[in-house]
């Protein structure tokens, strides 16, 4: 039987004191989900810089250096900040796709007791993961 | 207000798809993700490089399939937060428009690119 559950008016932000795990799960599910869909739009358009480079040019080596695409890609890669905002993409993709999995497990009505453990599961493991490949993205800046 | 537990109606299509498109990106964008920064780093990367991955068939169907998932994913998620939010009758209609606008100009240019990664000779 389907059940029905009265959160409340999420939406009113100014309520977050009284927020459970769950609204707060919503809420950064919403937010790492609109930060996702501006960065695809964001990824497409750079990388968009493919298309002039391959009108230039027939013919390019595997390490060759000097197109508009590579060097847009290198370029960025080359500022620390851009650097940090890769870690900030990676925390917010991992939050996204535990916090999905979780949503998909609650819709099918798996573990609906453990939703808060499980919410909180979902934002320690991401740290986790999060701390762990920082040094990957950082690596030959610092 | 919505009162259920879920921003779709479950057991549409919408909500089918939007499951069915999220299982198959947690794969292939933790593919995406380390193949590109833990296998070759970003910050190596080239034309040469990109257009030489892009020549492999199977890359080349992944990374479309990964385009056009990620791009209707994100697009009908945006939707449903926008819905949820409250918007109906003109206002969600003229989102709906643009949503379709932009998701299919965002996937005809992912398309564009990857095509043109594919013209481009590569050389050792």
């Amino acid at each position: 039987m389907s059940q029905t559950y009265d959160r409340g008016l999420v939406e009113d932000f100014g309520r977050w004191r009284e927020f459970s795990a769950g609204m707060w799960a919503w809420l950064f599910h919403k937010f790492t989900g609109w930060v996702l869909i501006g960065y695809l739009f964001t990824h497409i358009a750079v990388l968009s810089t493919a298309i002039p480079a391959a009108n230039a040019t027939s013919q390019v080596s595997l390490g060759a250096s000097g197109d508009v695409y590579t060097q847009t890609l290198q370029g960025l890669e080359g500022v620390l900040l851009v650097r940090f905002l890769e870690v900030g993409l990676l925390a917010v993709a991992v939050f996204h796709i535990l916090n999905g999995v979780r949503l998909l497990m609650v819709d099918l009505g798996i573990g609906l007791e453990a939703q808060d453990k499980s919410f909180y599961a979902s934002l320690i493991l991401t740290g986790a993961i999060v701390v762990a490949s920082v040094p990957t993205f950082l690596e030959g800046m610092l | 207000m919505s009162t259920t537990r879920s921003s779709f109606d479950a057991g549409s299509m919408a909500w089918l798809l939007q499951r069915v498109t999220a299982a198959f990106l947690i794969a292939v964008l933790a593919f995406h993700f380390f193949l590109l920064h833990f296998v070759n780093h970003a910050a190596d990367i080239t034309l040469g490089g990109s257009a030489y991955r892009m020549q492999e068939l199977g890359y080349l169907v992944t990374m479309l399939l990964f385009l056009y998932t990620a791009t209707f994913h994100g697009v009908n998620g945006v939707y449903n937060a926008l819905t949820n939010q409250g918007i109906e009758g003109t206002q969600k209609s003229v989102v709906k428009g643009i949503l379709v606008v932009a998701a299919l100009a965002l996937a005809v240019q992912g398309t564009r690119l990857a095509l043109a990664l594919t013209q481009v000779q590569v050389t050792p």
